[in-house]
């Protein structure tokens, strides 16, 4: 059943690009939503392991591959909604539809396989139809972010395969568990630390943590605004952070070489990522900083080490995929009504635009840690965490940077939506129902989730256990 | 190491290099088909022959002509340009020879310590079962990445011809 999510998709793109074109161009969009809002149900329910009459795959779906599921079905419908209202080209949005189902192909194929090997194939499924989105209007600014993206894509895919190399030397299999039994045994073997190195440094790279950034600001300001939807809320967080979640917790051993450096590169993502944003005047660029920053909040959690870290990790994870893939619509939305990202030609515009002004508040406020919104847990648990476990200087510097995330989001705020509107903003209006729903969905995720974590905490989450208190 | 072997791992080196140092794109490519050779060569000579066979006909074969295909479609540069391009390019890379040769230099003299253990690998009678019965995934994953693939030349195929027209 589980591996219908890997075949459904790529079967889709044959099936979508067989003759009757016409028709099948009429389909694709109800074909994808379809099979994203199933994505978002199925993961809820009990599945078992493989389709046996033809395919045995060695795949898994634990609580962590369900979250991140969840995930992708969320942001690919919200990206698909914004795709329908801002690609106007008919050709273009057929293309985008058959890339984003192969796109979900390769994160689906990411985070239920059990072999690094299958991994790193999975990875570059997911590279290669990114490279593609983001050139997808082929304008000299996307075509440079691709390129960009590209090479440095190509560095992370040399570290992870000479890792994968070693780790086959050494283990003599690519499994999860079979690597995992032979770096016990050898933990302290230099080669095995070097192939440990090797491969989160890959992943730092994919994931666009300090200071691998290089190519994450252009990739996301340059793209499309439903590619940059699709990149910003969940690409980077499954090549990169799902991915770093599951080996570091799963194949590798957590030793203090790798918690130190896990929280150092937390920590400098951080603290640059969020002074880098209150920097920037483009609309898109502030929120790839933010990106930057936010993810760091999920390496330190998980950097700590403790049951406690990591799930503040995984659930901040989950909040940072809704509420930046929020702040995204809302980018496309306000570009797609002023044709600028330029955020000091921009002033009032929640007159004209209140729901896109609303829902922004509700994201920034989020994302900066406000309660009762969802990203005040996922932040406070990380916080605590790492206060418990003695790294108080790390917990002092999340906080710190919280209080900038607020500081530049205010800013964004003050300057596009809010004062007095600008003359020439006089004709714009909401964009529609297609940039609307998503909008309202994931606002609607934030609140929900925010006011019902006490009582979720209290029904389904052991915190002592967690706490070890 | 045999001294043939060594020879090709130096023929390899050098062909890589060209790769990256020629300033014309079809030299480019040529060389990287003759970087896969060697490389097939060199699996030949380490008891790989299956491994060699897809290097040799995936790399330096399938992957050299899509490249010759997408370079035939590019507009070359003007002779000018060209002679400008070179000395950059020259210029930008003149460094990498010799960091090769150092590193080159500098494993053959050291010793490199593997201070695990290496497990026995277990006999593959038949590659084609083995893929078929343990990497399905895999080759599901390679379909569909080829997928991907030419959907990206595609959508530059159709945007040339749109442009052409």
């Amino acid at each position: 059943m589980i591996s219908l999510l890997i075949l459904l998709p790529a079967l889709s793109v044959i099936i979508l690009n067989l003759p009757f074109g016409r028709l099948m161009r009429k389909i694709a969009f109800s074909l994808c939503l379809a099979l994203f809002v199933a994505q978002i149900f199925i993961v809820l329910l009990p599945v078992s392991a493989g389709f046996e009459p033809i395919f045995q795959f060695n795949l898994m779906v634990d609580d962590l591959s369900r979250v991140v599921l969840f995930c992708i079905g969320i942001v690919l419908s919200s990206a698909l909604f914004v795709g329908e209202h801002v690609i106007k080209d008919d050709d273009q949005r057929f293309n985008f539809l058959n890339l984003l189902l192969i796109a979900l192909a390769g994160m689906n194929g990411i985070v239920m396989v059990k072999d690094v090997f299958s991994m790193y194939v999975f990875l570059e499924i997911t590279a290669v139809a990114s490279f593609v989105l983001i050139s997808l209007y082929r304008d000299r600014d996307a075509l440079e972010a691709a390129f960009k993206y590209f090479v440095l894509s190509a560095v992370a895919t040399v570290l992870m395969l000479s890792s994968i190399a070693l780790l086959l030397l050494v283990s003599g299999d690519t499994g999860f568990s079979a690597i995992n039994a032979a770096i016990i045994t050898s933990q302290h073997s230099r080669l095995v630390m070097m192939a440990m190195g090797l491969f989160i440094c890959g992943l730092f790279i994919k994931g666009g943590l300090m200071p691998f950034h290089g190519w994450l600001p252009d990739a996301y300001s340059a793209a499309p605004a439903p590619v940059s939807i699709l990149l910003a809320g969940i690409v980077t967080k499954t090549v990169g952070i799902y991915a770093l979640i599951r080996i570091v917790t799963l194949v590798f051993v957590f030793n203090d070489p790798i918690k130190y450096l896990l929280m150092f590169v937390g920590a400098l993502s951080i603290v640059l990522g969020a002074l880098a944003a209150l920097g920037q005047s483009d609309f898109k660029r502030m929120l790839a900083y933010s990106s930057i920053s936010q993810v760091g909040y999920i390496i330190i959690g998980l950097g700590c080490g403790t049951p406690l870290g990591i799930f503040g990790a995984v659930f901040h994870l989950l909040n940072h995929a809704i509420f930046k893939t929020l702040l995204f619509v809302n980018a496309a939305a306000v570009e797609s009504e002023t044709g600028s990202r330029d955020m000091d030609r921009m002033s009032g515009l929640a007159e004209k635009m209140p729901l896109t002004g609303i829902t922004s508040v509700l994201a920034v406020l989020s994302t900066a840690g406000i309660p009762p919104l969802s990203g005040f847990w996922s932040k406070l648990l990380i916080i605590m965490a790492l206060w418990i476990s003695g790294y108080r200087i790390y917990a002092v510097i999340a906080v710190a940077a919280s209080v900038i995330t607020l500081a530049y989001f205010l800013s964004l705020q003050r300057r596009v939506f809010w004062g007095k509107l600008g003359k020439e903003f006089g004709h714009i209006k909401e964009p529609g129902f297609m940039m609307a729903f998503p909008a309202l969905v994931l606002a609607f995720i934030i609140v929900a989730v925010g006011i019902l974590f006490p009582y979720l905490a209290h029904e389904f989450i052991n915190l002592k256990e967690l706490t070890g208190g | 190491m045999a001294l043939l072997d060594e020879l090709i791992l130096l023929m390899l080196a050098a062909s890589a290099l060209w790769t990256v140092m020629t300033r014309s794109l079809l030299r480019s490519a040529i060389g990287l088909a003759l970087t896969s050779a060697m490389l097939a060569m060199l699996m030949f000579r380490l008891n790989n022959p299956f491994a060699a066979v897809f290097e040799l006909s995936v790399c330096a074969g399938l992957i050299s002509a899509l490249f010759f295909c997408i370079i035939t479609i590019t507009e070359p540069l003007t002779p000018e340009k060209v002679r400008e391009e070179a000395g950059a390019r020259f210029g930008r890379f003149r460094y990498l020879p010799v960091i090769v040769l150092l590193v080159g230099i500098v494993l053959r003299v050291l010793t490199v310590k593997v201070d695990v253990k290496i497990p026995a690998l277990e006999e593959i009678a038949d590659v084609r079962h083995f893929l078929w019965a343990h990497r399905q995934i895999d080759l599901v994953g390679q379909i569909i990445i080829l997928l991907c693939g030419v959907f990206g030349i595609v959508i530059l195929l159709k945007e040339l011809r749109k442009k052409g027209g």
